[in-house]
């Protein structure tokens, strides 16, 4: 019992650790480029700038589940 | 240089992403956990480092839309999303969200809107969790009377012991027979009045145009007291439904310039994580225990509000 609960927390930091890497990566790869052009959509097309929000964060979420899910199964061998 | 501030130009604040990313972090395992949106500290939050309250709102809901997606994709994986009644609830939870923000502008005309949200906020959240207390403790205590313990609910993996001690209101309420009634098969009811499930969305919405945020502290009650939903499945469907509903508060938000998606894109990279962690805890817990643990959270909106009215600086 005890054994699994310390594999579970070091999967767990583990993950954590690589997802950090990737998440610092993401910032300044594409929250950086992103910025100055989102600004410029909201200023100039407001509407498509909030259909694009949308589509963003919904973009993003499906791409971090799959991100993370992928983790999981890597560093336990097994779904959740 | 990544615990450095960064600058946000569309609400131009500079903010740690560190604090984003652990403010989504803690708000994504609540929202796992609990099917809330969690503005009641997201909003606050943001608040706290200058940020101004309406892009503090608006990004706080695109946020939101990104957790639930993730946390909704997990519930449905472990089949804790009802699909048919996210989508009606849908509809009910957008149109009472606009009644809710035309009488917020009706309190704005007559120069009182802040005190009166506050009083109506200060009773709708002590209400919930004065009730969820009693109502959670008196299952649990009938449940270990009858030697129930969360192992046996788990190992059985049905809904259908996810007891209540007000299942005779929620019978009554499932024999009201105004058509047209339909079933929700997934939720295990047999036949439900749709206007109940369009009044009780209604509500839900009505708060969340009213008070703000996604209101799934009183949606996720509703749906377990009312239409007597399982707690893990009530949980799982308000997440879904809250992507619908967030997601057109979103919309109208951004068109009136009120929303910083890569605030909401760095903040949620936390909570993408926190989403599926509080997901994932929900199998570990029976239902009662869920709603009891649930208690906490609208008394944390409670101490805010007073804490906005006694000093008169909004959080």
């Amino acid at each position: 019992m005890k054994a699994d609960t310390s594999r579970t927390l070091f999967s767990f930091l583990v993950e954590l650790v690589i997802y950090s890497v990737l998440i610092v990566i993401y910032f300044f790869l594409i929250l950086h480029f992103l910025g100055d052009w989102l600004q410029h959509l909201e200023k100039e097309n407001i509407r498509f700038y909030a259909v694009f929000s949308i589509t963003l964060i919904i973009g993003q979420a499906i791409l971090l589940e799959w991100v993370t899910t992928f983790l999981f199964r890597l560093l336990r061998g097994r779904s959740e | 240089m990544i615990f450095l501030a960064m600058h946000f130009p569309i609400s131009g604040t500079d903010i740690s992403p560190v604090y984003l990313v652990t403010i989504g972090f803690l708000i994504g395992i609540l929202g796992g956990f609990f099917g809330v949106g969690g503005s009641f500290i997201a909003g606050p939050a943001l608040r706290a480092i200058g940020m101004h309250w309406n892009f503090a709102v608006g990004t706080d809901l695109a946020h939101i839309v990104g957790k639930s997606v993730v946390a909704a994709k997990r519930h449905r994986a472990l089949g804790n999303v009802d699909l048919r009644l996210g989508l009606i609830m849908a509809t009910g939870t957008i149109a009472g969200a606009e009644c809710g923000a035309q009488l917020i502008q009706m309190l704005k005309r007559q120069g009182n809107v802040d005190f009166v949200v506050s009083i109506v906020s200060i009773v709708i959240y002590s209400s919930i969790s004065f009730f969820m207390i009693f109502e959670s403790w008196r299952t649990v205590r009938l449940q270990k009377r009858r030697g129930r313990s969360k192992t046996t609910e788990i190992q059985r993996g049905r809904y259908a012991i996810d007891e209540s001690s007000f299942a005779g209101l929620t019978r009554f309420i499932h024999r009201i027979p105004i058509w047209p009634l339909i079933a929700l098969p997934t939720s295990g009811v047999k036949a439900i009045s749709l206007w109940v499930i369009i009044i009780v969305s209604f509500i839900g919405g009505l708060f969340s145009g009213f008070l703000g945020g996604g209101a799934g502290y009183i949606r996720m009650p509703m749906m377990v007291y009312i239409l007597g939903i399982p707690t893990h499945l009530a949980v799982g469907t308000d997440l879904f439904e809250i992507i619908i509903s967030a997601s057109y508060g979103t919309f109208t938000h951004a068109i009136k310039g009120n929303v910083d998606i890569l605030v909401a894109l760095v903040m949620h990279t936390g909570a993408a994580i926190g989403a599926q962690i509080g997901a994932i805890l929900t199998q570990y817990f029976a239902g009662p225990k869920i709603r009891l643990l649930f208690v906490p959270l609208p008394l944390v909106g409670v101490a805010i509000v007073i804490y906005t009215l006694i000093t008169g600086h909004k959080l």
